[in-house]
């Protein structure tokens, strides 16, 4: 009574009435959490589910992103004779490699039964065709090392050294065709679902994820000390292609539908992810900045990975988003 | 059916899987009464665990949502609308117009007729069964979560711990061992008003659209079928009489399977991986 919301004061002329004339016509007030709820849907309740992964997918989608393209990097370099950095990137490729299937096995509800994905090969399926991918990267990536070490370290002599030498470039080569899909894939991965923010951005997602993979394996290269014109070449295409997709998601929105990109702290991490593999690490380097450019470039690849799956939580909890997205 | 007794499709045992017929649930909010025998027969029968109780607000449904651990789902819709041709004004001592009415309607796996889960699924735990449902296979689940966002209707999800069979993904199985036995699902076979029925889909669909068209007579002006057949999903087997739009039962209107995105994706991932081998290329060929 001593409210002076609009609803109270109306409550409180109608109880005035009915104490008067004992009969109210019309209506009454809505009261928060009346029996006709305002929310959307049904009571606001999700209508698709949100993703149940947790730190280790996004983690991996950095990992692998960067070790796939390593091994890209890996092989452009072999190509024109830059051994030692070949074998740089082949060691990163490989790190890459061991690490990623550990978190994807981490993440599994069951990490036991994990060996169930190599029942089938399914090319409709984004995920089992990603697993096919990491296992011919790891069966690529690893003899491609052990090769091209023994290649570099002289170990063996006369034939059995070309012989390693040509085993080493077709494995690297196997290598970086496995590791741009297994860098770009997880772009489809999320792509397509039913989740709205994922769907309507499938066409931006294989680009985000590949371009930031190829950057932060050049960064990696740099910052391990290989400070050479190509991987800085490498590193102002990735941050360009970066700055170019920030335009796209800020011109390209789909109100409603895909806002969780746009708005909550999931529109922060897509955001802050953005500037910072974007314009900031292209800034930089102007700069000749490049291992600021390097620093700056993978914190952005990975808190953008963790942006994306945020907003794949956020979107999915929201009834509204699935709604909106019937339009697009 | 109703007055049928025990020769009921919902009553009667049936070979329905030993002869391979297409089979669905037909779901009538019409005569639901809200009871949830069909929640309880579910839980019992496939001994579902129990996940926990909260009181939600939200009208007589504390059950929230389907899930890993909830396969059928008794909604309850306090809507500010006519049903059928009831008299409406505030306890009928004006004339002004109020009103309400009270809508439930049990809601279950669809068993789409393609579905994003079974689609998705990396271990082919996924299958569909000579019925033409839907059955995740729990032993051969591995729980990666993907089947979740793919399910364009958020029925399917990984059940957490400390559950009972944590970590594998769970949803109806259209009591898919009852069917071999020749038994009629659990929640069908408790309805005490056959606002669940169970039958062969062609015989369903045609009672579907027979029951729409009697409620329409009868003044259920917004009565109509729920089954998406003109979208990617190309139909649902087990299908829904609304009384309203979809929307309010938190139903997507245009419900998609995810695998139409996969082309215009898998475009985009082969161009930018093509595009990164020739930058990396070109970047060695041009600077060094």
């Amino acid at each position: 009574m001593t409210s002076n919301s609009p609803s109270e004061k109306r409550l409180e002329e109608l109880r005035e009435q009915a104490w008067k004339d004992g009969v109210v016509p019309g209506k009454g007030v809505d009261v928060a959490g009346g029996p006709i709820p305002r929310q959307p849907g049904y009571y606001g309740q999700p209508v698709v589910k949100p993703p149940v992964w947790t730190w280790e997918i996004p983690f991996y989608f950095f990992i692998g992103g960067a070790g796939g393209m390593s091994a890209v990097i890996a092989s452009a370099a072999f190509t024109f004779h830059h051994v030692d950095l070949a074998r740089a990137a082949m060691w990163l490729a490989a790190a890459g490699s061991i690490l990623s299937p550990i978190l994807l096995i981490m993440d599994l509800g069951r990490p036991r039964l994990f060996i169930n994905m190599l029942r089938v090969f399914k090319p409709q399926s984004a995920m089992s065709m990603g697993v096919w991918i990491l296992v011919m990267f790891i069966t690529c990536v690893v003899p491609g090392l052990i090769a091209l070490e023994l290649h570099a370290l002289q170990v063996f002599t006369g034939p059995m050294d070309q012989l390693l030498r040509i085993a080493a470039s077709f494995l690297i080569f196997g290598s970086a065709i496995f590791g741009m899909l297994l860098a770009t894939y997880t772009g489809v991965l999320i792509g397509a679902t039913a989740i709205p923010a994922w769907f309507l951005h499938r066409v931006l997602l294989p680009i985000h994820f590949g371009t930031a993979g190829l950057g932060s394996a050049a960064a990696l290269l740099e910052l391990l000390g290989h400070r050479i014109a190509a991987l800085n070449a490498l590193g102002y295409y990735a941050a360009a292609v970066e700055s170019a997709l920030l335009i796209w998601l800020s011109v390209d929105k789909h109100g409603a539908a895909d806002r969780a990109i746009h708005e909550h702290a999931s529109g922060w991490l897509i955001r802050i992810g953005e500037i910072l593999t974007g314009p900031l690490a292209l800034v930089l380097r102007l700069f000749s900045l490049v291992p600021f450019a390097a620093i700056s470039f993978l914190i952005g690849a990975l808190v953008s990975r963790f942006g994306w799956i945020a907003v794949g939580k956020v979107s999915g909890s929201d009834p509204e988003s699935v709604f909106a997205a019937e339009h697009y | 059916m109703i007055g049928e007794g025990i020769q009921s499709t919902n009553q009667r045992k049936h070979s329905y899987v030993q002869d391979r017929v297409e089979v669905g649930f037909f779901t009538d909010p019409s005569v639901c009464i809200g009871c949830k025998a069909c929640e309880v027969a579910c839980k019992e029968w496939n001994q579902v665990p129990d996940d926990g109780f909260t009181w939600s607000g939200n009208s007589y449904d504390n059950t929230g949502h389907l899930g890993a651990s909830t396969w059928r789902h008794v909604m309850f819709l306090e809507q500010d609308r006519q049903k059928g041709n009831q008299i409406t004004g505030p306890m009928g001592l004006t004339e002004a117009e109020d009103p309400f009415r009270w809508v439930f309607l049990s809601d279950v796996c669809k068993h789409c007729e393609e579905a994003g889960c079974l689609e998705a699924c990396p271990t082919g735990s996924i299958v569909r069964t000579e019925v033409g449902s839907v059955l995740v296979q729990n032993d051969v689940c591995n729980g990666c979560g993907y089947c979740v966002v793919s399910c364009p209707f958020g029925v399917i999800d990984r059940r957490p711990e400390p559950l009972p069979d944590a970590g594998g993904a769970f949803k109806c199985t259209f009591c898919y061992d009852r069917q071999k036995s020749g038994l009629v699902p659990a929640c069908a076979k408790v309805c005490p008003t056959e606002s669940i029925v169970f039958g062969r889909l062609d015989d369903l669909r045609a009672r579907g659209a027979e029951r729409v068209q009697q409620l329409q007579q009868s003044g259920y002006n917004d009565a109509q079928l729920y089954d998406p057949t003109e979208t990617s999903v190309r139909g649902i087997h087990a299908f829904f009489l609304i009384l309203g739009e979809p929307e309010a039962y938190g139903l997507p209107p245009k419900p998609q399977i995810p695998t139409i995105y996969l082309k215009s994706a898998w475009t985009s991932a082969f161009a930018t991986a093509i595009a990164s081998l020739i930058a990396a290329l070109a970047a060695f060929a041009f600077f060094s």
